[in-house]
């Protein structure tokens, strides 16, 4: 039998026509079934902020212990800076390619401007 | 009391109860172990002479949201400000109870914990949202500032356009290294303290005296 992670690479156009919950759903339930997804282009932060709480909910004591994230570091005019206010206003920060994983299986290990860098195991660790 | 100063009070009470303006609700927002908790208590002792929650090096000590409301900050510059400050939960993507066993937790007691800092984690995420009208995010200066919650969080922060105050915490340990936090977070205010002695309050009282009003 085949061991492995399986990897989720979604689509920003298929992300495009979810609501916010369903993206968030998507995620989880695929992350919690030791999935690594891969958005194409990553979350807007309210999003951001509700896949931490609903995360948060899904925790379960020697179960799923929550996820692994990591998006590329924005550019100053991405994430609304100086340059963004004075020329055309405050930009919407686009969300940039965004890793999530389950935690204890999915580690990061180099994260650059334009380059991630992760590492899969197996099993949870635990 | 004459009747025409009665009435003067009825007709003052009355228009502060139309115009006044209800005080912030400030939340103290970081990663667990970044200090939190010990600023809040030193904000509030300074402010008031009381605490907010007691402090330890486990991760997720505070694991409800602890609100302490009418703390009147006075920044050097003689500005005063009336606030709610709430301290949160350290805010992260995971949350392992086997994690406070290395600290000699029991097990009971180390789900238990958890149980707990994930359910304050969510409630902390919805008051950000919701509930909360400035930020005072507070890193650990001997750490990474691009940490993956760090930029998260002022991200969200940005979004939802809340004044935010960036704390360069623990300044006192020999690794600190406030400048790194300050380049990584230039468009906002960085104040460089140590909530466990206490230095530099002042700056932070004055930053926040003019931030959140």
């Amino acid at each position: 039998m085949i061991q492995g992670v399986q990897i989720e690479l979604i689509s920003a156009d298929r992300l495009k026509n979810l609501t916010g919950m369903e993206k968030i759903r998507t995620i989880l339930d695929s992350v919690m079934l030791g999935n690594v997804v891969v958005l194409e282009r990553g979350l807007s932060p309210d999003e951001q902020s509700l896949l931490v709480e609903y995360t948060m909910m899904e925790i379960r004591p020697g179960g799923f212990s929550g996820i692994e994230m990591e998006t590329y570091p924005g550019s100053e005019a991405e994430s609304g800076g100086i340059f963004a206010k004075i020329f055309g206003g405050r930009k919407k920060p686009q969300g940039r390619m965004t890793v999530i994983g389950p935690a204890g299986q999915l580690k990061m290990l180099k994260i650059e401007r334009d380059r991630l860098v992760a590492w899969a195991s197996l099993s949870s660790g635990r | 009391m004459s009747m025409f100063s009665r009435a003067k009070n009825r007709f003052r009470r009355f228009f502060q109860s139309i115009f006044r303006r209800s005080r912030s609700r400030i939340g103290i927002y970081g990663p667990p172990n970044a200090g939190k908790t010990t600023l809040a208590n030193r904000i509030v002792r300074d402010c008031s002479g009381d605490a907010v929650g007691p402090v330890s090096e486990i991760p997720h000590e505070t694991r409800r949201a602890r609100r302490r409301e009418d703390v009147v900050i006075t920044g050097a510059n003689g500005n005063t400000l009336a606030l709610d400050i709430v301290d949160t939960p350290g805010v992260t993507t995971k949350i392992d109870y086997h994690e406070f066993l290395e600290y000699g937790l029991e097990q009971d007691e180390a789900i238990t914990r958890a149980r707990e800092a994930t359910e304050g984690v969510a409630e902390a995420m919805h008051w950000l949202r919701e509930d909360i009208n400035g930020v005072i995010y507070v890193m650990d200066s001997t750490l990474d500032p691009f940490m993956q919650v760090n930029i998260m969080m002022v991200g969200i922060i940005e979004s939802r356009d809340l004044p935010v105050v960036i704390l360069a915490n623990k300044t006192d340990l020999p690794d600190a290294a406030p400048s790194r936090i300050k380049s990584a977070f230039p468009q906002h205010p960085v104040v460089s303290v140590s909530g466990l002695e206490g230095t530099n309050m002042d700056e932070l009282y004055d930053i926040m005296t003019e931030h959140f009003r």
